[in-house]
């Protein structure tokens, strides 16, 4: 990872009639980045993608991939991207072969029918070959849409949701196959999801949209494990006792009574141990105590508030 | 990348079941008709002939593959359209309605282009079908029926052109007949840009063609200055290579007014399909 950027979104907008699908995104990906693209159904995350591809005009804002205007050198650009949109759709009346040579022809690559099958084995397709698509699993497509973003040996790669409507098994195999893309193969990935999990498994930075505004952009480490954690903390009884010990011994640390039985502890991760050593100490019987991330509790918070 | 996505789009045309259809349709039709007129083709011909009985007498070989060349045309040139716009308004809407546009327009490939790829497989794919259709009514006809004079009945009465001066006629009558099914496939086109599923450019392709017959074929002043601009008044433009003398000028004005269609259609679609965000 450097700090070289690759693309860069900038104060994007996009309404449809009345309704704002996107208010103010940006965001920057770096070159050899696996940046996640966090946000609730609904959040603006496809519109985003889709102008990001060019299949959406925005009504504001600037997209600039490889240092170029996407709107000026739409062709140039996309000869150096590879992407999936929602969900892989092919000719199903076709081969997996076939629909490979028919996005190989127009990838502005000379892709060769060894390289076809390079990649058909790279997404675990071999064999598989000259199998009609409309037969295809779900996960099955998923994987032959991979295959599709790689033909060209794209330095960028798009992929919208990739794990969408897979079973679990086929999620495990998509992520690995997205980290082999950035380990073996170097590639920058671009990967929208709903699910923190998910982009905290494969990202190392992410952005996170809520109703088409961008929230929180940064490093994923640093977002999932900031110091200050809020701790769920419930007593068998006296919560109101328990707060005044926590105050008089920790005085920096902020805190809620939520019931008689329960507090809500905003504390530096660290002093954790501690703080739990002196409340059994008191004879506090701790029912128990639960570490949330801040991050992870924002965004459910988020996704809760918009379902 | 245009040469290559013109491939790419014959690649698709070749590969999808409904392209076969047309082809299919019009070897049955034309089977048909071949066997209806073999079976009793001479009352048929009795039966048209009889009123000018009269005052003429009809001498050799009525019955033969020029006049059953031209009867095919005639009754087939009606139903085509529907052929045509069965392929070629699924083009783009049809890839829409699948999800692989959004594949296809995230290649270095501009949104003319892809229009125009289509445009060009379209007026191969009519091409093909108007070829077949020719070489079924004229070769097959000749073939089964023989040759002879053409003894054509239109408004002015009855045109004989003898069979030494027929066959320029019917390869001159098939290009105007094909202008005007490239008129219908453009359309079809046109109105598959504006769509993202597949039925409704069909169906549009014919609403507007019966709509414009309808109007065409009313006999209301009202309707009389825009009639001779309507394509569909200049589809049977074809009939007027069986006139003696040719009346030239009418054909010209009905390839120019096709052409303009034509041109018209694919700029409507160019820029409606640039214009177009593609939410599907």
């Amino acid at each position: 990872m450097n700090d070289d950027p690759i693309l860069s979104v900038q104060h994007l907008k996009k309404t449809f009639g009345n309704f704002t699908a996107v208010k103010d995104v940006s965001f920057t990906v770096n070159k050899g980045d696996i940046f996640g693209f966090l946000g609730p159904n609904g959040a603006g995350k496809s519109t985003t993608m889709r102008c990001m591809l060019s299949l959406i005009k925005p009504d504001a804002g600037q997209i600039q991939i490889f240092g170029k205007d996407l709107f000026k050198e739409r062709v140039s650009i996309m000869s150096g991207i590879g992407s999936i949109v929602e969900k892989p759709d092919f000719y199903k009346y076709l081969s997996a072969l076939q629909n490979l040579k028919i996005f190989a022809r127009i990838s502005g690559a000379d892709v060769s029918e060894k390289q076809l099958y390079e990649q058909l084995e790279f997404v675990g397709l071999a064999g598989r070959e000259k199998d009609k698509v409309a037969g295809f699993s779900h996960g099955m497509k998923q994987r032959l849409g991979i295959a599709q973003t790689l033909l060209h040996q794209p330095e960028l790669i798009v992929l919208d949701e990739p794990t969408t409507g897979l079973d679990p098994q086929g999620i495990i195999e998509v992520r690995e196959l997205i980290l082999r893309l950035k380990n073996e193969q170097q590639k920058t990935v671009i990967l929208s999801s709903h699910q923190l999990a998910e982009i905290e498994l494969v990202a190392n930075r992410m952005v996170i949209i809520n109703r088409g505004e961008g929230v929180v952009e940064g490093d994923v480490a640093q977002l999932m494990n900031q110091q200050e954690t809020a701790l769920h903390l419930e007593l068998s009884e006296n919560a109101s006792g328990a707060a005044a010990l926590i105050t008089a011994n920790f005085p920096e640390v902020k805190l809620k009574i939520s019931s008689p039985k329960t507090l809500e502890v905003n504390i530096e991760k660290y002093y954790i141990p501690s703080l739990n050593a002196k409340l059994v100490a008191e004879g506090f019987e701790i029912m128990a105590l639960e570490p949330k991330r801040k991050l992870e509790d924002f965004f459910i918070q988020m996704t809760q508030s918009n379902a | 990348m245009l040469r290559k996505n013109t491939i790419n789009e014959f690649v698709k045309i070749l590969a999808k079941p409904r392209s076969y259809i047309g082809i299919a349709a019009l070897t049955l039709l034309v089977s048909i008709i071949l066997f209806a007129m073999k079976a009793d083709g001479k009352m048929y011909i009795s039966f048209v002939t009889a009123s000018f009985e009269q005052t003429l007498s009809f001498n050799g070989h009525i019955l033969n593959g020029n006049l059953i060349a031209f009867i095919v045309l005639q009754m087939l040139i009606v139903h085509i359209p529907l052929l045509v716009a069965l392929v070629t308004g699924d083009l783009l809407s049809g890839e829409a309605a699948m999800g692989t546009l959004r594949m296809l327009l995230t290649k270095p490939i501009t949104r003319t282009q892809v229009v125009l790829s289509k445009m060009i497989a379209a007026a191969t794919y009519t091409f093909i079908l108007v070829l077949w259709m020719g070489f079924l009514a004229v070769f097959v006809g000749r073939w089964v029926f023989g040759t002879g004079d053409l003894i054509v009945l239109n408004s002015d009465g009855l045109v004989i052109l003898p069979d030494a001066d027929i066959l320029w006629r019917y390869g001159l009558a098939f290009f105007v007949a094909y202008l005007a099914l490239l008129t219908i496939a453009t359309l079809s086109i046109c109105l598959s840009a504006f769509a993202d599923n597949s039925i409704g450019p069909i169906v549009s392709t014919m609403a507007i063609i019966i709509l414009f017959t309808i109007i065409g074929s009313l006999d209301v002043s009202v309707f009389d200055h825009i009639k001779p601009y309507l394509f569909t008044t200049h589809m049977a433009s074809w009939r007027s290579f069986f006139n003696d003398p040719v009346p030239w000028s009418a054909i010209w004005e009905s390839i120019w007014i096709l052409i303009v269609h034509n041109i018209l259609f694919i700029g409507l679609a160019i820029f409606q399909f640039n214009r177009k965000d593609i939410t599907s």
